[in-house]
Parts: C-alpha cells; sequence; structure tokens
C-alpha cells in the first residue's frame, strides 16, 4: 500500500501555515500547511543545446581536475550554471576566458547571495560570463562559508571585476583574496557590518497614516 | 585672498572657492615638481550627480584619476527582498532614473524567465514593451548629449536636447501617467493598455523627430568648437572596453557591433528592421555619432511598432499575461487624474463576487508565488547591457535581486580614459560614458 505514495521530501521545513504570523491568530484556515526548501539540482547529461559543448571543452582542458574543480552543473530555465570549487576558481577562469573553444571575453560581473540555511556554503559569488565569438552564456557560482569568508580575487582574469568584488564585499564581507584594493565602494568606510546578509535588518521606523500605525517593512506580516 | 592654504600631513593643503585660479597659480608656482591633487566633486554641475573625482595633476596632465561612488547608495536591492515581485517594479524604476523602462523590463523578464512564462507575455505587450524602450532611449541619449554640450560651454544642445526630450515625456505621462519612474512593465505585460489617441500622439512624435535630430547634427557634427574637444579624446579601444566590461555606446564606439537587441534579441527585436550604428574612432566624438545614430534607428523601431499596435492583428488584444495566478484582474484604464482605475472590476468585485474580492484581495497583498532558482536576463539600455540576476526561494518576494548597472562598470574605464590627458578633456571623457549615478550606486 504505501509503496504506490509518492516519498516524502527531505528537504528541510521552511514554514507552517500560511502566513508568518505566529503571534496573532491566523484567520487562513490553512494553518497545518508545511512548505519545504526547494531541493538542490544537479543535472544530468546531456544538457541540451551547447551547453554540452562548453562542458565537453572544459573537461577536455581541465583534463583529471574537471571532477575536482566543478562540484556540479545545473541547467535551470535554460540557463547553464557551473558550480566551482572556490580553490579552483581563478584556474578555472581563465580557461573560460582563453581556450579558443570557450573564450568568455566579458564577464558581467560579480552578484552575491547570502542563503543562511545552507550550512558550509552560506555565502555565493555569481558571474555571468558572455561569450561574443560564440554567442554564449554562463554563470559560474562560488561558494564559501560564513565562518571562513574567503574566495580567491579573478580580477587578474577580468580587470572589470574590480568594482564587482569591492561591491560583493561591502555587502556580504566575503574577502576576495589578491585583490588590488579591497576597500568599501558603496557604504561609507567606517560602516559596521554588511548590509546585504540576510541576518542584516533592513531598518525603518513605524508610520503613523490616518491614525494607524504602520510598522517599518520588516516588520510587517510576512506572506512569504 | 580667496584661497587659502595650510600645512597638512599631506602637504600643503589649497582651499579654492572659485574666481580664484590665478591666486592659485601664483601660489603654486615655486613647486613645480609637486604633483596637485584635485578633488572634483560630489557635488559639481560636470560630473552627472553626485561622483566624486580626485585627481592628481602635474601641471594642467592629469596623471591619476581615482572615482569615488557610493553617495547615492539608497539600498534598493536589499528593499526589493520586502517586497512582493511585483512592487518591485516600483523600486527598480529608480535606478538609472534616466532610463526607467528598461530597469522595469530587465526585471520583468528575469521574473517572467523564473516562472517559466516568457513565451506567454502577450504580443501586444512586447510590442509596448519595445515602443517605451525606444523612445526612453531616445531621451536618454538627448540628456547624454545635451549635458555633455553643456559641461563643454555650449548651452544650445542642452536647450535643444532637453526641449526633445520633453516631447517623449509629455507621451511618457499620456501613455503611462507618469513622466519618470513609472513602474508601468509588470511582470507578465504592462500595467495598462495605450489610451485612446496615444498611437497618433507618438504619429506626430515621429513626424517632429527627424528634423529634429537633424537640427543637432547641424549643430555638433562639423562644429569646430566641438570636434577639437571631442576627437581623439579619451581613447579606449576595444581590448581595453572588454577588460573593463563596457558595453554599450562606448563600445559600438569601438568598432564591435555588438548589441544585444541583435545578438541575443528579446521582446520580439529579432521581427524588427534596425541597424546597429558602429564607429572606429575610439574616441569621445565616435561615440557621439553612434548615439545619435541609435536615436534614428530608434525611429524606425519606434515607427514599426505603431504600425503592430494600429494594426489590426494585435487591436484590443491584451496587455497582461491571461493567467489569472498572475496578472491582476482589473483592466485598468488611465482616468484624468493619471491613475489607472476599473469601475467595471470594483464593481464586480464590491457588488456581486465575494471570491473575486478575495482573489484580487491574496493577489495584490500577498503577491504570487515564483518557483525556486535563479535567472539571468539582460536588455540593452542606453548605456550598454543593463542585467537583472534574481533569485527566488519560492516565496512571494525576491530572495536576492542585483542589477548589473551598466554606469556601474562603464565608469572603471575613468582611470583608462582620463589618466595622460588634460584636465579640461576630464570632463568630456566621464561625459561621454554617460553614467547615472541612481544606477551606479543603487
Amino acid at each position: 500500500m504505501s509503496e504506490n505514495l509518492p516519498g516524502v521530501p527531505e528537504e528541510p521545513v521552511v514554514r507552517k501555515g500560511m502566513f508568518g504570523a505566529a503571534d496573532s491568530g491566523d484567520t487562513s484556515g490553512y494553518g497545518g500547511l508545511v512548505v519545504r526548501r526547494a531541493p538542490q539540482i544537479s543535472s544530468p547529461r546531456p544538457y541540451g543545446g551547447y551547453f554540452d559543448d562548453v562542458t565537453d571543452r572544459l573537461e577536455l582542458v581541465l583534463g583529471t581536475d574537471l571532477a575536482d574543480a566543478i562540484e556540479r552543473v545545473v541547467v535551470d530555465r535554460g540557463e547553464l550554471t557551473l558550480h566551482i570549487r572556490r580553490e579552483r576558481l581563478p584556474d578555472v577562469m581563465s580557461h573560460l576566458r582563453d581556450d579558443p573553444g570557450l573564450r568568455f571575453e566579458l564577464s558581467l560581473g560579480v552578484s552575491g547571495v547570502h542563503y543562511p540555511h545552507e550550512a558550509g556554503a552560506e555565502l555565493r559569488a555569481v558571474y555571468h560570463l558572455c561569450s561574443i565569438t560564440h554567442n554564449r552564456r554562463l554563470r559560474v557560482e562560488v561558494s564559501c562559508p560564513d565562518a571562513d569568508p574567503h574566495i580567491p580575487s579573478t580580477v587578474s582574469v577580468y580587470p572589470t571585476h574590480d568594482w564587482h568584488e569591492r561591491e560583493t564585499y561591502d555587502f556580504f564581507g566575503i574577502v576576495f583574496d589578491g585583490h588590488p584594493a579591497l576597500t568599501r565602494i558603496e557604504m561609507p568606510d567606517d560602516w559596521d557590518g554588511h548590509p546585504q546578509r540576510k541576518d542584516y535588518p533592513l531598518g525603518g521606523i513605524p508610520v503613523e497614516y490616518r491614525g494607524a500605525e504602520i510598522p517599518a517593512p520588516d516588520q510587517r506580516r510576512s506572506y512569504a | 585672498m580667496s584661497t587659502s592654504y595650510e600645512e597638512a600631513t599631506e602637504g600643503r593643503v589649497y582651499t579654492v572657492t572659485g574666481q580664484d585660479w590665478d591666486e592659485l597659480v601664483s601660489e603654486v608656482k615655486g613647486n613645480e615638481d609637486e604633483h596637485l591633487v584635485i578633488n572634483m566633486g560630489p557635488q559639481h554641475p560636470s560630473t552627472h550627480g553626485v561622483l566624486r573625482i580626485v585627481l592628481t595633476l602635474n601641471g594642467e596632465t592629469v596623471t591619476e584619476a581615482r572615482s569615488v561612488i557610493g553617495y547615492l547608495h539608497t539600498g534598493i536591492e536589499k528593499n526589493m527582498e520586502y517586497r512582493t515581485w511585483t512592487q518591485g517594479t516600483t523600486f527598480v524604476t529608480r535606478m538609472d532614473y534616466l532610463a526607467p523602462i528598461f530597469n522595469e523590463t530587465a526585471y520583468c523578464m528575469a521574473v517572467e524567465k523564473l516562472l517559466g512564462i516568457t513565451d506567454r507575455v502577450p504580443e501586444r505587450a512586447q510590442a509596448i514593451r519595445v515602443m517605451l524602450m525606444e523612445l526612453n532611449r531616445i531621451s536618454s541619449h538627448l540628456v547624454a548629449i545635451g549635458t555633455f554640450g553643456m559641461e563643454l560651454g555650449a548651452t544650445t544642445p542642452f536647450l535643444f536636447g532637453l526641449r526633445e526630450r520633453e516631447m517623449v515625456l509629455d507621451l511618457f505621462e499620456y501613455i503611462t501617467g507618469l513622466r519618470m519612474n513609472m513602474a508601468y512593465v509588470r511582470p507578465g505585460g504592462v500595467s495598462v493598455d495605450l489610451p485612446a489617441g496615444a498611437v497618433d500622439k507618438v504619429g506626430e512624435f515621429l513626424k517632429i523627430m527627424p528634423t529634429r535630430l537633424k537640427e543637432m547634427r547641424k549643430l555638433l557634427d562639423e562644429n569646430p568648437a566641438y570636434t577639437r574637444r571631442t576627437k581623439d579624446v579619451a581613447y579606449l579601444d576595444l581590448t581595453g572596453c572588454m577588460a573593463l566590461g563596457v558595453t554599450g555606446p562606448v563600445l559600438r564606439a569601438a568598432g564591435l557591433p555588438w548589441d544585444l537587441r541583435k545578438s541575443q534579441p528579446y521582446c520580439g527585436y529579432e521581427t524588427y528592421d534596425f541597424g546597429v550604428p558602429v564607429e572606429r574612432t575610439c574616441d569621445v566624438y565616435g561615440r557621439y555619432l553612434v548615439r545619435v545614430a541609435e536615436m534614428e534607428e530608434s525611429l524606425k523601431i519606434i515607427s514599426q511598432a505603431l504600425d503592430r499596435l494600429a494594426g489590426a492583428e494585435l487591436k484590443g488584444k491584451p496587455v497582461m499575461i491571461e493567467d489569472k495566478k498572475i496578472g491582476w484582474p482589473a483592466q485598468l484604464a488611465l482616468g484624468p487624474d493619471g491613475l489607472g482605475n476599473s469601475p467595471d472590476h470594483i464593481a464586480h468585485i464590491m457588488g456581486s463576487s465575494m471570491e473575486a474580492l478575495i482573489h484580487h484581495f491574496k493577489l495584490v497583498t500577498e503577491g504570487f508565488r515564483v518557483p525556486a532558482g535563479q535567472a539571468y536576463a539582460s536588455v540593452e539600455s542606453p548605456r550598454g547591457e543593463l542585467g537583472a540576476h534574481v533569485v527566488s526561494d519560492g516565496g512571494t518576494r525576491p530572495f536576492r535581486v542585483h542589477f548589473r548597472d551598466p554606469s556601474f562598470t562603464n565608469l572603471q574605464a575613468v582611470p583608462a580614459t582620463c589618466e595622460g590627458g588634460m584636465v579640461a578633456d576630464v570632463i568630456s571623457a566621464i561625459a561621454s560614458l554617460d553614467p547615472v549615478m541612481g544606477g551606479v550606486d543603487r
């Protein structure tokens, strides 16, 4: 009987009930809902389109180092993401830029993401690369734990990463080792904390509107 | 004397208050081997907002130029994590304030990619997006060229540029209700359909604009005072552009016809007939020529989009995705007060259907959920590739939104274009990069 039922997903529970409100009564009638976190995906081959060409070529260039350099490959919504081990990042990036079969000449910068729930890989640096020669796009993702927020700098490969890495450092506290001058760029030099991290509050003050007090945006009832 | 100086640890510090350049020159005359560090901005009329440049001068030659940014950082990306996906458009539109439609479209395209509805966005909405983006490109380039003229000391290009831009802003006001920051493009389509008479008004604009662009060309193209300040100034070749990630007119003035509208088309750009202007001079003048030629190409695209919108095939078609879980239920129409409204819909939800009211309430207050994952969508903004990296955790609010703003990246080219040149050319070098600080600092 039970083998006919779909398996219960193992992913951790994000929330229970329909609304995030814990203090006041949940009037939605959906208090028993359980929402689990989306599973971490890893795509199998073939990836389709030019994605196979890119990974094949990278395999050829890196040789046996490939499994050591690439943690997993994700193909999602028509985009290819390579998760690279941080020690190998500058090496892989220079191959991506220089190899005639890859030629990702243009980097569109670094974007940080903070996943506080992913133990050991809380901080991510996401690089979007573009090949003008082959008209292709590629996303490279590197993770580092919160306890050791270091990622090698790629300014020597893509000089445009200079400001982008400073921005990611400023907002997330990821230290890019080897950056020529890793200082804050948007926030004042003496600012405390890294504002885009999830543990950094948005701030704001309650506002009175027509007699009612509207709480600050991060204090309002959450539907997420 | 207004020029005063004091001995500080860095050396002698002079305070200049304006109209006292001669005094300063006589003061520093004795120290010819000393470098002069000049702080330009952040409150300076020629720095396009609150950009600060620290210049090290040897005589009138710039030996070092360092830009300092962050004066207009407003935490837009952080704020968006606390609003619904739809509310996000109200924030992104305020980033690059000269190109609001591009910000909205890039963001909405990324959200649509995450939702997997890119192919289901109605064709009419895509044509409206294209038309407004090209109108916006014209208004943005007009500001770039106009303010550039003024910064070089000529007020006529500025007056011409802003007069023409006003016509575009009037069209925006008529179509969206607002001149700037309109939050018009929404995930799934656009917020309201074109009001009655919009097609005629855009048609009138298309009749006037070519002669106005010719006037601009007559004023500047062969003007010796202009060409001497722009030709062979702020040289940045293709290698430099690639290394620094510079895109847009600066890249196309270095000889590479790289335009996302052609190379990686979106919103149906592959169905429009237009050219990609290219110059090979790598200088300020080439960037100017590219911008003017782009405006002429934009006019072609607008007229094609207008034909489609007025044609029988797209007339009266929906402008928002026909998915009741994403598109807001009301078919809004723009009223004389500049606000969208729908009396029929209000009568329906308030008078006859409780379920419709609940649905409306849930969709507007709570918003829709977006499946977990990440997406990157990019458009060719007037300044280069504008990319939106959007991450969802499956909730009703973005988990993370990052904008790759072309102004931010292009500003990194300031040392490469200014160092070794004259201090007077710093102004034209920065203006030719066309940075908008709202987009740089976000």
